[in-house]
């Protein structure tokens, strides 16, 4: 066992903490309050070499393991919520899925354009009908000769209002469930593509996510990934990676909840002191340091896991993906309490993190649907097979 | 023990129900993104009586007592967290100041346009430095022979940018401190010198404006002082007693309105090939939400009652205050969870509900400073004097 990061990891934490102070975190207020896609964010992030962070050099990635990945991650989400999520679809969803599954032309058609920020990938797995639910897609791809034909819509399809490369899980045979289900990376101006009305949400509100639709849009059959019937697979693998994206910036938002609410207890007077002093506060302020240390070893563990092509990533992923995206909320939770009515202020940036973190606990498999994954492997050995 | 609702009381809440229903839902949503309750809206409940429910007829008011304004704000509270909270402000505290402790002559001056609706009040205590710890305020009234001159500034002052009457606190004398050298008076916001400050941009009760309120030396006469001179601490902190069991009323109904909410959806949803309800994972989560409900609608009906009735009853009031705000977020965040990714879109009522519940769990004393209240009443029996 050796808890510390190697001499490389170490380098890139300071790369990365230089970046988001300067590149991200002067840009998180007004990203969340213009609803602006962070797109000099990005831009910034592609000179770096962040777009492509796992990917192979071949490919002009950084070829970051799993751990600076989550590092990187860490650091984008005490920055900017926003921005870190986009740059997780981007590479953790998206870009993970063309590396582990694409032909060799898809990998050199893609992954440098991914990395050079040329084209941002967009992740279209939900429906409004099957969210948690998303084996129960409805969106078809008819195999036509050397092309298919994808009729139906997309939901909550984050980066389509910005990316220009869309992962489509669509379903290419009538077989119930995953069976049925293949994945296709379509180029967003392909006619019959319609990218539609953006959701206003609660928080990340620079992240585009958007409703997509497919009205006879013609791809061409060297554009699915992987095999046909696969594509329910290859969802369930990048979710495995994006999960501890997701989780490392659950981690670091919770830092910057924490930091701002403890500069906020020691310069806020209330009684003739820093409420610093009351225990009400430093209970608050104990917890989540606790609960923030717990969450970093679970992220470092997860991405441990997908460094050693470990299967009980799988699991790990979940779990480690219900405790951050809880325990982050709660976090927030406090340390707005913590900045009594100045934390319901926009002005503060503890108001936007709450909003932010709001979505973790949905997105990327709710925590009902997390819960349920763990169960489910935990009775399996049992001789139970548990159905949602 | 009889928990039946008086007959007057049934047809006063089937009236406002009604018109909560029929003129303030439909404007919910418009009420947050244009930031403002519509003074027609306003000018309606007047016509009705809404804005003066707990006060007497000779004063204009309704006479319902605290039971009718409870029902008043449970109602309100179902539909719109910014109308009931530009109503609360101007009923519950800020006119409320005056009715408790104002002398006949004021109280028909003041407190009857007030409980018409014809004037809009607001209640003027906390000061940048001066939150939690309220004894701590700056703003002064130096006498200046049968007037004092008035000048500091306010902050978070609900309904301050639209306010005529407000009920404000000031340092009479500073060698005594909150016993004895704190005085509050009612000051005409037309006066020379009142002026509204920056207005507050916040995450949620967006329909509510919250601003600063300044005071440049102004005249106000001896006349105006409310309650004994140097006891305003008392006024106030009597007035805020009073103001929580309503906030506590409120937030039952925005929990009520969740709880309704989450029964439709999770019926309407489905997932897995069935309606989403049955997961008990939703099950548990509506179970406990009516469970805390009844709770809460336990503790505040007894609580106008004890108000009503005359008993000692500013613990109770502050338990209805914490548990309400408490119980408020957590059913709509639990409603938020049901509704998956679409809770967390500005399209549907949840999403607002969830910005609007979280200022209660701070405003009108932090939840930190209501357990600092009940303690200190539960010690005091004790013979422990607890310091915050």
């Amino acid at each position: 066992m050796d808890f510390s990061l190697n001499e490389d990891q170490r380098m890139y934490v300071k790369m990365f903490e230089d970046f988001c102070a300067n590149e991200v975190a002067p840009f998180a207020q007004e990203t969340d309050h213009e609803e602006k896609p962070p797109l000099k964010q990005l831009k910034a992030a592609s000179e770096q070499g962040f777009l492509g962070a796992i990917f192979p050099e071949k490919y002009d990635g950084a070829e970051l393991d799993m751990i600076s990945y989550a590092l990187l991650m860490e650091h984008l989400g005490k920055a900017c919520v926003s921005t870190a999520l986009t740059i997780n679809v981007h590479v953790a969803l998206v870009g993970s899925a063309i590396l582990r599954h694409g032909t060799d032309a898809q990998k050199e058609e893609f992954l440098p354009a991914m990395a050079a920020g040329e084209m941002i990938g967009a992740f279209a797995l939900s429906e409004s009908g099957a969210g948690s639910d998303a084996a129960a897609l409805r969106t078809t791809a008819q195999h036509d000769g050397d092309r298919y034909i994808l009729r139906g819509s997309k939901a909550w399809v984050t980066n389509a209002g910005i990316g220009q490369l869309l992962l489509v899980f669509a379903r290419t045979s009538e077989e119930a469930g995953g069976k049925g289900i293949s994945a296709f990376l379509v180029d967003v101006d392909t006619p019959g593509v319609k990218v539609g009305y953006r959701e206003k949400t609660m928080g990340l509100r620079g992240l585009v996510t958007n409703t997509v639709y497919f009205d006879g849009a013609e791809v061409p059959a060297e554009r699915l990934l992987g095999q046909e019937g696969q594509g329910f697979a290859i969802a369930l693998e990048a979710l495995d990676l994006s999960r501890v994206g997701l989780s490392a910036i659950c981690l670091g938002a919770a830092e910057a909840a924490l930091e701002n609410g403890t500069r906020f207890a020691v310069e806020h007077e209330q009684f003739g002191g820093p409420i610093a002093y009351k225990q009400a506060i430093q209970n608050m302020i104990a917890d989540s340091r606790a609960e923030i240390e717990a969450m970093r070893h679970l992220v470092h563990f997860a991405a441990w896991l997908a460094d050693e092509g470990d299967s009980r990533l799988r699991t790990q992923a979940a779990i480690t993906k219900l405790i951050c995206s809880e325990y982050a909320m709660r976090i927030a939770n406090r340390m707005l309490q913590v900045h009594g009515g100045y934390g319901y202020m926009k002005e503060y940036a503890i108001e936007r993190i709450y909003r932010d973190l709001r979505a973790m606990e949905i997105a990327e498999g709710t925590s009902q649907i997390l819960r349920f994954l763990i169960a489910r492997d935990q009775f399996a050995p049992h001789g139970i097979s548990l159905r949602p | 023990m009889d928990f039946t609702l008086p007959k007057e009381y049934e047809l006063l809440r089937r009236m406002i129900r009604d018109f909560a229903r029929q003129e303030i839902a439909p404007l919910a949503k418009r009420v947050d993104v244009q930031e403002e309750v519509p003074r027609e809206v306003i000018r309606k409940a007047a016509e009705l009586g809404m804005m003066g429910v707990p006060f007497p007829q000779e004063y204009g008011g309704m006479g319902a007592g605290e039971l009718g304004y409870c029902i008043l704000m449970e109602e309100i509270g179902k539909v719109c967290t910014s109308t009931a909270t530009v109503i609360g402000a101007h009923t519950g505290i800020g006119a409320m100041a005056i009715y408790l402790d104002g002398t006949p002559e004021q109280k028909k001056k003041y407190l009857t346009p007030l409980a018409r609706g014809e004037k809009i009040a607001a209640f003027a205590l906390t000061e940048a430095n001066a939150g939690s710890d309220a004894a701590a305020i700056r703003t002064r009234a130096v006498r200046d022979g049968d007037d004092f001159i008035l000048t500091g500034s306010k902050m978070f002052i609900t309904n301050g940018p639209i306010a005529d009457i407000v009920s404000v606190m000031a340092v009479t004398d500073p060698s005594l401190g909150p016993r004895g050298g704190i005085t509050a008076f009612i000051v005409e916001m037309d006066w020379k010198g009142c002026s509204v400050g920056k207005v507050e941009d916040k995450m949620g009760i967006r329909g509510s404006g919250t601003s600063e309120l300044i005071f440049n030396e102004v005249r106000v006469p001896k006349e105006n002082i409310l309650g004994q001179f140097g006891a305003g601490f008392v006024t106030f902190m009597k007035t805020l007693d009073v103001g929580r069991v309503s906030l506590g009323a409120a937030c039952l109904g925005g929990a009520q309105a969740a709880l309704e909410r989450s029964i439709q959806w999770a019926k309407a949803r489905t997932q897995f090939g069935k309606a989403i309800v049955h997961n008990q994972s939703i099950q548990w989560m509506i179970a406990n939400m009516a469970t805390e409900i009844e709770a809460l609608r336990s503790l505040v009906y007894r609580t106008a009652w004890m108000v009503d009735t005359g008993q000692p009853f500013t613990r109770y009031a502050a338990m209805c205050k914490l548990y309400g705000s408490e119980v408020a977020s957590r059913c709509i965040s639990q409603a938020v969870q049901i509704y998956g990714a679409l809770g967390y879109s500005r399209d549907v009522e949840v999403e607002r509900m969830f910005r609007d519940a979280r200022i209660a769990e701070i405003f009108e004393g932090t939840n930190e400073i209501q357990r600092i209240v009940i303690a200190s009443d539960i010690m005091r029996q004790e013979g422990v004097r607890i310091s915050p």
